[in-house]
């Protein structure tokens, strides 16, 4: 099959709103633009783990302890679904694992900012997982087979980590008055960041218009921004907590809410390394894989040696 | 680390009696007992299965004829067209 | 957590507490390795079994502490060293991957003859709560099990490690299977077993397991004990302090 026939199917394949599967002809910037997209969107699971399980063996109640530990686990999860997706593509979990080690893959820049208190695991689940189900919920949509596959997995097991960190939030904001603060002063570190993990504004996003076409991406940054920003103003009221934005107001003309000038100079320094637990969770991850090779090697040691004895036995 | 230290399995979950086994995607273990080990944690947390199938993904023949790939490529019968799945010898660099 | 009834007297409360606390401690020794485990797929196992022990200590703490009108919560943060009656073996510190599943091996193949037995306990809440952690824990059994064929019977580095874990981890076995005077008066009472009448069939399975892994018995003579007294070892101060510290800061708040 010459060149031009496999591009026009592919062409026709995305058009029709079809899906392109593992075996297909694909161009190598779709091959290549979805590897690290998704291998982006797997880190960020794996690393995710960090800032949240900071506070597993603090958390205040048992039945907090519990919903944590399972939140964390399926983060988990949802990193070797992701990790899965992308070995479909033609990298290996071990490369792309390398390529993080060694700061040349990406995660979410959300992820490199601390969490001091515990109202910060109650503030990531209702405003990161919100922004991360906002993102997610087009993807499942996306034109790679496995890819929208695993976000349909993904989301489907999304919605319990958002709702616990809304109702973690009420509780506090509804509690003492040091719990009230500290629901407070989470948002108040939280809000933004939150709105730069939709990436830069529209005029500023030169791969967009590229995975638009390629049906990777489905609505704009500032379009999924916007959505959240709405979703979010009625929640935030309904929590008795303050989003930290004095421009917040309705406009009844556009029909969305009107918000602030972001500071994309702190989105910048974060994403060139400079945040403030960048190297923190990139060494912590380093040396649990490290830490673990001797486990691994052990493991495949044993199976060596299983097949060694299976052919001794069948000889 | 090569891939061949820790190779890549295919998990298919047969989510209740009367259904049949599903595809359900891939994860990697040094072995059989492993793999299943870690498609049950992975796979049917939320008691989604009553059977789990594990293959290594190179023992799967795989043919997808609505699938536009050319029936002339060696990977033809392999799950997915692209070399991180088969074992390259020891020391063959550029592959 | 509803309960039909509370405990029928202040012994058999005790006893689920001590049982609540084994289960509620080790849960938070394996919950330390969140994003720390050798791969993935082990950071979601860890997981798995920290929050089925977990499950066990609700039900089990919520059920003894309801005789004396205390919550599993009021249980967990509220007391102090000298209060919690769980073996040392549950709090001994995660080290390797090597002790962390040497100990766990140790410890669920006493849970499952412990919980098998559960089963026909005259209190029916004993059993109940029995009857469905006998489940998980066959899963923690095979799971520890695969791993320490593997660990044991893998390379000479890993066999070394697993060897020196069995070493230290095994003299902290003995106290599951002390009988004291309130193990004794619950045997009496046709509520659980006698803690030493559980030790052959788990020598037994532990032994099998071991041999397999080509790794040896401990040949030891010290038996530290002291948990269910309320004694424990230094480290266990670190761990309620890490793990009461926010709920003891915030009085009577609600999370």
């Amino acid at each position: 099959m010459d060149a031009t026939r496999q591009q026009a199917d592919f062409d026709a394949l995305i058009a029709s709103d079809g899906r392109v599967e593992p075996r297909d002809w694909m161009p190598e910037g779709y091959r290549k633009t979805l590897i690290r997209q998704i291998a982006q969107h797997a880190h960020s699971e794996i690393i995710g783990m960090q800032p949240e399980g900071n506070w597993i063996t603090r958390a205040p109640s048992l039945r907090r302890k519990a919903i944590l530990l399972a939140k964390v686990q399926d983060e988990a999860g949802h990193g070797l679904y992701l990790y899965s997706a992308a070995e479909t593509l033609g990298m290996s979990r071990e490369e792309m694992l390398d390529l993080l080690h060694a700061g040349r893959q990406r995660y979410s820049s959300i992820f490199n900012y601390p969490t001091p208190t515990w109202a910060d695991v109650a503030a990531i689940g209702w405003l990161v997982d919100g922004a991360a189900i906002t993102n997610q919920v087009p993807l499942t949509r996306c034109s790679y087979g496995p890819y929208a596959r695993a976000m349909i997995r993904i989301c489907k097991e999304e919605s319990f980590h958002q709702r616990q960190g809304f109702e973690s939030l009420m509780q506090l904001s509804n509690g003492t008055p040091e719990q009230h603060e500290m629901a407070q002063d989470a948002i108040n570190r939280w809000w933004w960041p939150s709105l730069m993990m939709f990436g830069p504004p529209d005029d500023d996003s030169p791969n967009s218009a590229q995975s638009t076409a390629w049906g990777i991406k489905r609505f704009s940054n500032d379009e999924l921004r916007q959505r959240f920003v709405d979703i979010c103003v009625p929640q935030a009221e309904t929590l008795g907590l303050t989003l930290p934005d004095p421009d917040l107001v309705w406009n009844a003309e556009r029909g969305h809410y009107d918000y602030g000038v972001i500071d994309w100079t702190e989105f910048q320094q974060v994403l060139k390394g400079n945040g403030p637990c960048n190297r923190q969770r990139i060494a912590t991850r380093r040396r649990a894989h490290d830490d673990g090779a001797w486990v691994r090697e052990a493991a495949a040691a044993y199976a060596a040696k299983q097949q060694a004895a299976t052919v001794t036995e069948a000889a | 680390m090569s891939t061949a230290l820790t190779p890549l399995w295919e998990v298919f979950v047969r989510p209740a009696r009367g259904t049949n086994h599903v595809h359900v995607g891939s994860l990697h273990a040094a072995d059989a007992t492993l793999a299943l080990q870690n498609a049950r944690d992975l796979y049917t947390r939320r008691n989604e299965g009553v059977s789990i199938w594990v293959v290594r993904s190179a023992d799967i023949t795989a043919s997808s004829p609505e699938e536009k790939d050319s029936f002339f490529e060696p990977s033809a019968d392999k799950p997915y067209r692209h070399p991180t799945f088969y074992t390259i010898p020891e020391g063959v660099e550029h592959l | 957590m509803t309960q039909s009834s509370a405990p029928a007297s202040a012994e058999v409360a005790g006893y689920a507490i001590r049982l609540g606390d084994d289960a509620l401690i080790l849960s938070h020794r394996l919950s330390e390795w969140s994003a720390h485990a050798p791969q993935i797929e082990e950071d979601i196992a860890l997981a798995n079994i920290a929050l089925d022990l977990l499950g066990q200590a609700r039900s089990l703490l919520t059920y003894g502490g309801s005789f004396s009108g205390r919550s599993e919560d009021d249980l967990a943060y509220l007391r102090e060293e000298r209060q919690f009656t769980n073996l040392q073996l549950a709090e001994l510190e995660n080290g390797t991957f090597a002790v962390t599943m040497v100990r766990q091996l140790l410890f669920s193949c006493y849970q499952h003859e412990l919980y098998r037995d559960l089963e026909s306990s005259r209190d029916a809440q004993l059993a109940a709560i029995a009857a469905k952690a006998v489940k998980e824990v066959a899963y923690h059994v095979e799971h520890a099990s695969t791993w320490i064929l593997r660990l044991g019977d893998g390379t000479e580095l890993s066999h070394d490690r697993t060897q020196a874990a069995l070493e230290g981890v095994w003299p902290y076995s003995h106290e599951m299977f002390a009988d004291d005077e309130l193990a004794r008066r619950i045997a009496d009472l046709g509520v659980g077993p006698l803690p030493s009448g559980l030790r052959p069939a788990w020598l037994g399975t532990v032994q099998g397991i071991l041999t397999e892994a080509t790794l040896t018995l401990p040949d030891d003579d010290w038996k530290p004990t002291g948990g269910r007294a309320g004694l424990h070892t230094e480290g266990f101060g670190y761990l309620l302090a890490e793990m009461q510290h926010l709920h003891r800061s915030h009085p009577g708040a609600r999370w």
